[in-house]
Parts: structure tokens; C-alpha cells; sequence
């Protein structure tokens, strides 16, 4: 445990300044901070509008298809041999995955502040259709930064994208992964700071930035919570999620911070091995500030970034949401770690029993379940973030497998 | 003494009814020799002040000029230490020219606050920009700083407000520094029109010397902002040179300084209006 002090109450962070604890903050430039005070008043004025959550709820049912199931992997459950392991399949929402959670959320919000032009990061692609999703439903023109090696690897999303309408815009720069595109975005938005929202797919950057994404991605454990409860007549003993910036897995957690008895676990990934290449920023990194917040980060001793490696393009982030390091920091969110071999294997493990071919995101979590699932044993209850779907992974497990597939 | 090194410079600039021309090179690009080289050789350019780049891996608000030079200089070794001893090695020639040290946070925040401040005033720098860190999220920092009497240098752009300018100027010392355009560093092209009443407006509010980057690039638009400003920033320009000078096999050294004369001389012939 560290010096920080544990709060009474968990879910009511970020102070005014958008910290938690020491984490978090807004670590922008001075021409981009007006434009995130204008969005602090702006988010907290819609949230505090019921006719604004009425909308969201509404698309939410009718559009993205709320609430997603909460399914029993029965065959799974047997194959560990311990807690009863449920999925919570985020991998039904419209898209795929449960990035267009939270890009409901902001494309509500952006049409509300009057933005005209939409621009957003991506690394696997998954936010970056989904945002290209949400801006052709309202007819918003929509600029996508991803790393030049993304595109190159992750040619089905691009191809979606503008089938969406949306301009994919690659970026050469610095490792040209989605450090890169984020650092894009960003000159983006300085400069024309007029007309344009940023719509950032993760719980980091600068304030209100984690809190807002994790209020929309909140809708993921809000559901879990309830259809535990209604399924075994109390709370799960545990949580988990896979963790790249952190989206799905605070979305996840934070419904269940209160409930102090529920163990919540992050997964990130580790690459070829956390002594390698990995992206286990809490795991192998220590506390510094980019992409506006303070946070742990892969760094050297120098305070430059190291490239993050991981066979999942989506956790493929040297970073992490400030609210994890802050979970993992008192103590209250437990963080492990999964190799790009453990995860190729729980994928196609997954794919096999339970006949649900998960994303490679996901599947780190699903590798870490077993073990879990072996700890709190028999008559446990254990609900997994089952993020996203796997079908745009499977050129890259092809390729993993040494097999050959012809390109989509 | 090193806030009196940048007050003591504006006002000789001052007395003598010009603009300060300032000039910016990152450390350690291409190396760190030619780097010193290239930075010992500026007062005699005509550099009043000097800023000098700190190299990072993720500079967000660079446009391509910069970028490329913190990539050379990383890929050259430069760490934190070899910045300082660049200042250091500068100094020890130079009693007179203001060193500002500009980057970002996280090499700053990685080496410590106390222990940089303290590393940065024993060199001899003057003052440091931090481009992203606003003063909200700086109160740890800039009382290092203060202990070893460094100035904080703020940006201030565009989209700053009045209600805003009032948090930026509360701990401000040394100048101020007027982001000219909304966007990156090096791409689009001051207005002197609309830098008039921005300057006006900072400098009222602050009572400190107002001083305008981001998008200068020609001994005219040099000259044209000079007019109006208190210190004209240029360094997107200078670093090019370097960058077209190792392209074409060539000494970077005296193409940065024939460009910084150049600039200097247009600064120095720019009258007060």
C-alpha cells in the first residue's frame, strides 16, 4: 500500500481538478485548455439533464441494442473447475464491441456543444469504427488518426471506416502506432479548435476525459451487477477485464467499487514477457504525464516513452486510464498480467468450447478467468467483461498459427 | 540572479527601441557538439535570448520541424543530463544571454522537480516553458523553481480568455509567451494584426514583456511582429536548416546561423511603432 489515503467512498473521484488521488489532471496545452474547461461544463451539464440520459438511453436500446446479455459459459466453468464464470457479452452491441458505449455518449454531447467535425484516435480500429458509426448516424463529417503500422495490419477496419463515410488519416510519426495517432489528434484539435470535438476512445487524457468516457462505459457493470443479482441472488466475488487504456474494465468495475467484497482484476498484456516488449503499464511502468494525465507509463530512465508491444492491437498502449493506477495504488483493483501466447491460446480455446470467438482484447482476460475461477473456487461467482468480438482478429491468430488466409 | 539575466535583456532591447529576437534549437540535434556549436555561435547571430529544445518522444504540440528534430536528437543519445551540460558548457562563455529550457513535462517530472530545478539554475539557464503543464497542474513544479529563482515562462494562445489569462499570469515572471496561432508549432503564419491587440491585452495583464511564436517564419513576418511585440520567437525555421544541411551532406552550423543573422538583422531594423 502506498502513502495515498484510502477513501470512504470510491466512486467519488475525480475531485474538481479531474485527480484521482495524484493521477489524472489535464496536462494540455495552454490553447487546448480552454476547450477542455468548455467541455467540463458542457459534460457535466448534460449528465445532470434527464432529457439528455433519455436520449443516450434511448440509442442505447434501439441502436447499439442494450442490455447486452449476461450468459453463463458453462462449459468453460467445467473446463477450470472451479467459480461459476459468466460472460457479459459486450461483443453483441451493434459494431462489435463495447466502444460504442461511450461513443454514443460523446456524439450526443458533441451535437449538443454545436461541433460540427468530429475527430478521434484509433489503434485496432475498433473506436475508430465506431465513431466513424456514430458520425454517419448523424451525418458528421469524421477524421480517424491511426498509426501507419495499424493500417497496415488492421486493413478490414480501415476499409469499414470508409465505407462509414470516414476519412482514415495514417499517421508516419514517432513509432506510428496509436501513441502516434493519439499525439495526432491532438495537433488536430489545436488547431482548429473552433469547430472540432475530439473524441478520445479511452478512459485516459485530460480531464473530464476518463471521467466521462468511464460514466458512459458504466453502463457495462450497472447491467452486470443487476443480472448477477437476478441470476444467483447476490454479487459476483469477483470481476475481471482485460485493461489497455482501461476502457471496458472501468466501465466494468466501477459500479462495484462500493461493494468493497467484490475483487475487481485487470489483465494487461505482457506481450512477449514483461522482461521483452510488453504493454503492462501498471505491472512494468512507473507514474509520469502523457496524453494529458498522470499516470503509470512504459518509460525509460530518462522520461521518454518506450513502444508497447502486444499481439492485440487495442492494448497495444505504453499508458493506462488514470483511474486504474489510482484502483491499483490503494489497493482496491488487483492487476495481472497475460502474454500474447496466453491469449492466443484462451481464443482459441473459447472459440472451440463455448462457440464465441472472442477478441484477442478479451481473450487476455479470459486467460487469466481459469486461475481466478481455481482461487475463489466452487460456488463462486466470477462475471468477465467479454469486450469485443473476435473476427477482426483472425488474419492476425492465422498469421500467429502459421496459417495462411487470403486477405478480406 | 536568473530571472535579473531575462529582465536585464528586455530592457536593454527596450532602451534600444527594438523587439528581442529569440531563437530556439533543440540540444543534442543533430548531436550534442554540433548542437553547442550551433548555440554558442547565436548571441553573435543576433540572438538576444535563447531557447533551448529539450527533446521528447511524444512532443504533441510540434508540428513536423520540431518533431523530427527531437527524433534526431534522441536517436543521437541526448538524455536530460546532456541537455543541461549543453546549458552548462554555453554558460561558461557566456555571462549575458538569457537560456530558457522548453519541452515537456515527463522528463522533467522523471528526473525530479527539485533536483532538475536545481541541476537547470547551477548550469545557468534562466527560465523554463512546459508546454504542457497549465498552471493548474504546475504548483509542485514551479516551487522548485522558485527556490532556485528560475522564471516559469507561460504560453498563452488564442483561445486564452480573460478570465483565464488572470490564472496564467498570477506566478508569471520573466515574459510572457504569445502562441500566436491556434495549432502547432511551425505550420501556419502569424497574423502581426491580430497579434497587435493580443500583445496588448497580455501585456496589461501581466505587466511583463510580451513575446510572439508558433508561426514565424521570414525575415518579414519577423519584422512585422516586431513591430508590435516585445521578443519574436523563431525556431521551426532554424531547425529545418539543420535538417536540409544533413540532407544535402553539408555543416548544419553556419546554415542555422546565416538564417538566424538574417532573422535577427529584420528584428533589429524593425522600429517600434
Amino acid at each position: 500500500m502506498t502513502a495515498q489515503s484510502i477513501p470512504n467512498d470510491y466512486s467519488a473521484y475525480p475531485d474538481a481538478q479531474g485527480r484521482f488521488g495524484q493521477f489524472g489532471g489535464r496536462y494540455v496545452a495552454e490553447t487546448l485548455m480552454p476547450l477542455i474547461l468548455e467541455l467540463d461544463r458542457a459534460y457535466a451539464a448534460a449528465k445532470a439533464d434527464p432529457s439528455f440520459q433519455a436520449e443516450l438511453n434511448g440509442y442505447l436500446t434501439h441502436y447499439v441494442g442494450r442490455p447486452s446479455p449476461l450468459y453463463f459459459a458453462e462449459r468453460l466453468t467445467e473446463k477450470f473447475g472451479g467459480a461459476k464464470i459468466y460472460f457479459k457479452r459486450e461483443e453483441l452491441n451493434h459494431t462489435g464491441a463495447h466502444k460504442i458505449n461511450n461513443c454514443m455518449g460523446q456524439i450526443l454531447l458533441a451535437r449538443r456543444m454545436g461541433k460540427t467535425r468530429i475527430i478521434a484516435e484509433t489503434g485496432a480500429g475498433q473506436h475508430g469504427v465506431a465513431s466513424a458509426t456514430v458520425c454517419a448516424r448523424f451525418g458528421l463529417p469524421c477524421f480517424v488518426y491511426m498509426g501507419a503500422v495499424d493500417v497496415e495490419r488492421q486493413k478490414p477496419n480501415v476499409f469499414r471506416m470508409n465505407l462509414l463515410g470516414t476519412e482514415v488519416r495514417p499517421v508516419t510519426s514517432g513509432a506510428a502506432t496509436l501513441k502516434d495517432a493519439m499525439n495526432e489528434a491532438l495537433r488536430d484539435w489545436v488547431t482548429n479548435v473552433a469547430d472540432t470535438y475530439y473524441m478520445i476512445g479511452t478512459a485516459a487524457g485530460p480531464h473530464p476525459y476518463p471521467a466521462m468516457v468511464r460514466d458512459f462505459q458504466s453502463v457495462i457493470g450497472s447491467e452486470t451487477r443487476a443480472q448477477v443479482l437476478e441470476a444467483e441472488g447476490r454479487l459476483p466475488d469477483a470481476v475481471i477485464a482485460c485493461v489497455g487504456g482501461g476502457s471496458n474494465a472501468i466501465g466494468m468495475f466501477h459500479p462495484f467499487l462500493n461493494d468493497e467484497k467484490v475483487r475487481l482484476i485487470g489483465v494487461e498484456a505482457s506481450g512477449h514477457g514483461l522482461d521483452k516488449e510488453h504493454a503492462a503499464s501498471i505491472t512494468g511502468g512507473r507514474p509520469g504525464v502523457l496524453h494529458g494525465n498522470k499516470t503509470y507509463l512504459l518509460q525509460d530512465d530518462d522520461g521518454q516513452i518506450l513502444d508497447a508491444h502486444s499481439i492485440s492491437a487495442g492494448l497495444d498502449y505504453p499508458g493506462i486510464g488514470p483511474e486504474h493506477s489510482w484502483l491499483h495504488d490503494v489497493g482496491r483493483a488487483e492487476y495481472r498480467t497475460c502474454t500474447d501466447q496466453e491469449a492466443l491460446a484462451a481464443f482459441q480455446l473459447t472459440a472451440e468450447v463455448e462457440g464465441i470467438i472472442p477478441a484477442l482484447e478479451s481473450a487476455h482476460a479470459i486467460a487469466k478467468v481459469g486461475e481466478l475461477a481455481r482461487e475463489i473456487g466452487k460456488g463462486g461467482v466470477i462475471a468477465l467483461c467479454l469486450s469485443g468480438r473476435g473476427d477482426k482478429d483472425v488474419g492476425t491468430v492465422a498469421a500467429a498459427l502459421g496459417r495462411k488466409i487470403s486477405e478480406v | 540572479m536568473t530571472q535579473q539575466r531575462i529582465e536585464a535583456c528586455f530592457a536593454r532591447c527596450k532602451a534600444e527601441g527594438r523587439a528581442a529576437f529569440i531563437a530556439y534549437v533543440m540540444a543534442g540535434d543533430p548531436d550534442l557538439k554540433t548542437a553547442l556549436e550551433i548555440i554558442k555561435g547565436l548571441p553573435g547571430a543576433g540572438a538576444d535570448i535563447i531557447e533551448v529544445g529539450m527533446p521528447f518522444s511524444d512532443p504533441m504540440a510540434e508540428g513536423p520541424p520540431i518533431q523530427r528534430a527531437a527524433q534526431r536528437s534522441l536517436k543521437a543519445g541526448t538524455k536530460t543530463s546532456d541537455v543541461l551540460e549543453t546549458v552548462r558548457a554555453f554558460r561558461a562563455g557566456d555571462a549575458v544571454t538569457p537560456i530558457i529550457l522548453m519541452g515537456y513535462l515527463n522528463p522533467v517530472l522523471s528526473r525530479g522537480y527539485a533536483r532538475f530545478a536545481a541541476e537547470a539554475a547551477e548550469a545557468g539557464a534562466d527560465g523554463l516553458i512546459i508546454v504542457d503543464a497549465p498552471p493548474e497542474d504546475s504548483e509542485d513544479l514551479d516551487a522548485a523553481l522558485k527556490t532556485e529563482a528560475l522564471s516559469r515562462i507561460w504560453l498563452a494562445a488564442p483561445t486564452t480568455d480573460d478570465e483565464r489569462l488572470k490564472t496564467l499570469v498570477k506566478g508569471a515572471t520573466g515574459f510572457l509567451y504569445y502562441v500566436s496561432v491556434a495549432g502547432v508549432t511551425g505550420v501556419k503564419e502569424a497574423d502581426a494584426d491580430a497579434v497587435r491587440p493580443a500583445v496588448e491585452r497580455l501585456r496589461a495583464a501581466s505587466g511583463l514583456p510580451v513575446a510572439v511564436g508558433f508561426g514565424i517564419k521570414t525575415p518579414e513576418r519577423a519584422a512585422a511582429v516586431a513591430k508590435v511585440a516585445d521578443g519574436v520567437v523563431v525556431g521551426s525555421v532554424l531547425v529545418e536548416q539543420i535538417a536540409q544541411a544533413l540532407e544535402a551532406n553539408q555543416s548544419p552550423v553556419p546554415k542555422v546561423l546565416a538564417t538566424a543573422q538574417a532573422l535577427a538583422q529584420a528584428v533589429r531594423d524593425s522600429r517600434r511603432s
